[in-house]
């Protein structure tokens, strides 16, 4: 953690969150979806979820998904050492999602949530809601809403941290790498 | 304790798993909390995880066994990988092959790892000594020696009923000296620190000199043994052990050491029952108690195919790493 700095400190992690909020009431009304279900990736996903779905008001609870058991490059590094189980409360058939995820760098994340989502059913839909869109992307995957887009060097690492208060830190690989 | 633990890699990961002795309580918590995050799976519509797809699992039974070898099997499937059942007695072992000579074969069919089942002591070490560098090797059972998913099934199955194994009570009922359960489940319960692990046997049935090498405590009175206990595990009585000697009759032993109702009374209200299976209904415990409101035998079932899957990933995992390190995964 020493040669992290803060890149964006909480109040302004909050006003994004609630730029979000609106991004996604519109989105939602605009496509007629009324009773979305909200599902925030391990960890940072979740942290960013449970503030979307406490704005938005959302009835039903919100889910998690840890993608350890999805990752690909499970031969190159192993298991994740911190595995914690997968909580949807409720099936996700013909249901119309809202994935949340703090940083979208890669995309590889995105892309084992995916396929995690659907060894649990058949949603209607995906709408991917994240913090963060930043460069780095080595899949055709993108944001339909995202907190903040940002450019970084290649060796530039962005980590939130929380739960509480909220933060952003930006590291040089190797000195604190990212999970 | 200069002598590296054969099971683990030269970063102390896990590499092979042949038996709890010499394992530490922190990789014991982290097979657990893997465990924890696979029984998961079995909420999926697709029962599956795309973890360990394209690795050979071979299955290799030289002892019968229905629970573990198909909950081995489940285990791998749920992680995608291929399975093979080597049906032992009627395969090369039966015409001679020797046991060197069937891993040797199964590796030049790029086996990844093989679950071993077998009646001696020692196999799945002398396996381990002897597979090739990315092979690794499971116990599944290996004569009177070890059971180590069996044990680490029971303490996920303990755990998640009563989370502090520091402020645990656990007995363990039945024939101890000839139980490869029993000794794992005792390493297990003492390296996650269980104060109070008591044995309790007829005199025939203890191995000597347990108290002193297990940290365990002795009875040969069950109501007496059980007290204030948290968890009662009963082992299995094998029947062959009636004709040697060493236990009069089922009725005589059920009358003594049996586990019914009123015995298990002096056992704290919230006890839990548990059994490896299968079960002797009326030798070693009661129907009432087997299918009582305190019984988590079932759900031992459904755990071992979570902790066998969490062992497997892991030494499957850790495979190919060599000396690189986690800092190297990005998956933002």
């Amino acid at each position: 953690m020493s040669k992290s700095d803060i890149w964006k400190d909480a109040a302004a992690i909050e006003a994004a969150i609630d730029t979000m909020t609106e991004r996604l009431r519109e989105r939602l009304e605009r496509r007629g979806i009324e009773r979305p279900l909200m599902i925030g990736i391990h960890t940072g996903g979740v942290w960013v979820a449970e503030r979307l779905h406490a704005r938005l008001g959302l009835a039903e609870p919100l889910g998690h998904l840890d993608i350890s058991f999805y990752r690909d490059d499970f031969s190159r590094v192993g298991m994740h050492p911190q595995v914690r189980p997968s909580y949807l409360p409720v099936g996700v058939d013909d249901r119309h999602l809202i994935l949340v995820d703090d940083v979208l760098q890669s995309g590889r994340t995105i892309r084992a949530a995916h396929n995690v989502l659907f060894d649990y059913g058949r949603p209607a839909s995906v709408t991917l809601a994240v913090l963060l869109e930043r460069d780095g992307r080595e899949l055709p995957i993108a944001a339909d809403v995202a907190g903040f887009e940002a450019g970084f060097g290649a060796d530039e690492q962005i980590k939130l941290s929380g739960p509480e208060p909220l933060l952003m830190l930006r590291a040089r690989r190797g000195v604190n790498p990212i999970r | 304790m200069t002598t590296p633990n054969p099971q683990l890699d030269a970063q102390g990961r896990l590499k092979h798993f042949l038996t709890i002795d010499g394992l530490s309580r922190e990789l014991l918590i982290e097979i657990l909390d893997q465990a924890e995050g696979f029984l998961g799976v079995a909420q999926q519509a697709v029962k599956k995880v795309p973890l360990c797809r394209g690795k050979v699992v071979a299955n290799l039974f030289f002892e019968t066994s229905t629970r573990t070898r198909t909950t081995f099997e489940l285990a791998a499937k749920r992680l995608s990988a291929d399975v093979l059942n080597l049906n032992i007695s009627t395969s090369s072992t039966a015409k001679g092959e020797t046991l060197l000579d069937t891993l040797r074969n199964l590796e030049a069919m790029h086996v990844d790892m093989f679950v071993v089942r077998h009646a001696e002591s020692g196999t799945a070490h002398f396996m381990a000594a002897h597979a090739a560098p990315h092979v690794s090797i499971v116990n599944a059972g290996d004569g009177r020696h070890a059971h180590p998913t069996q044990a680490m099934l029971d303490m996920l199955t303990i755990r998640r009923h009563k989370p502090d194994f520091d402020q645990l009570s656990v007995a363990i009922v039945g024939d101890i000296l000839h139980s490869r359960v029993a000794r794992s489940q005792m390493l297990a319960l003492r390296t996650l620190g269980v104060p109070d692990v008591r044995i309790i046997a007829p005199r025939t049935l203890l191995p000597t000199r347990v108290e002193e090498a297990f940290g365990v405590r002795a009875y040969h009175d069950l109501s007496e043994g059980v007290r204030d206990a948290d968890v009662v595990i009963m082992l299995r009585i094998q029947r062959e052990r009636m004709n040697s000697a060493l236990l009069p009759s089922e009725h005589e032993y059920f009358q003594l050491f049996g586990l019914t109702e009123e015995r298990l009374s002096t056992a704290r209200p919230d006890a839990i029952v548990m059994h490896p299976g299968p079960i002797n209904r009326g030798v070693e415990m009661d129907s009432q108690v087997a299918d009582g409101r305190r019984s988590v035998i079932l759900e031992q079932v459904t755990n071992g195919i979570a902790v066998r899957m969490a062992v497997m990933s892991m030494c499957l995992g850790n495979q190919h790493l060599g000396s690189q390190s986690q800092e190297e995964a990005t998956h933002a």
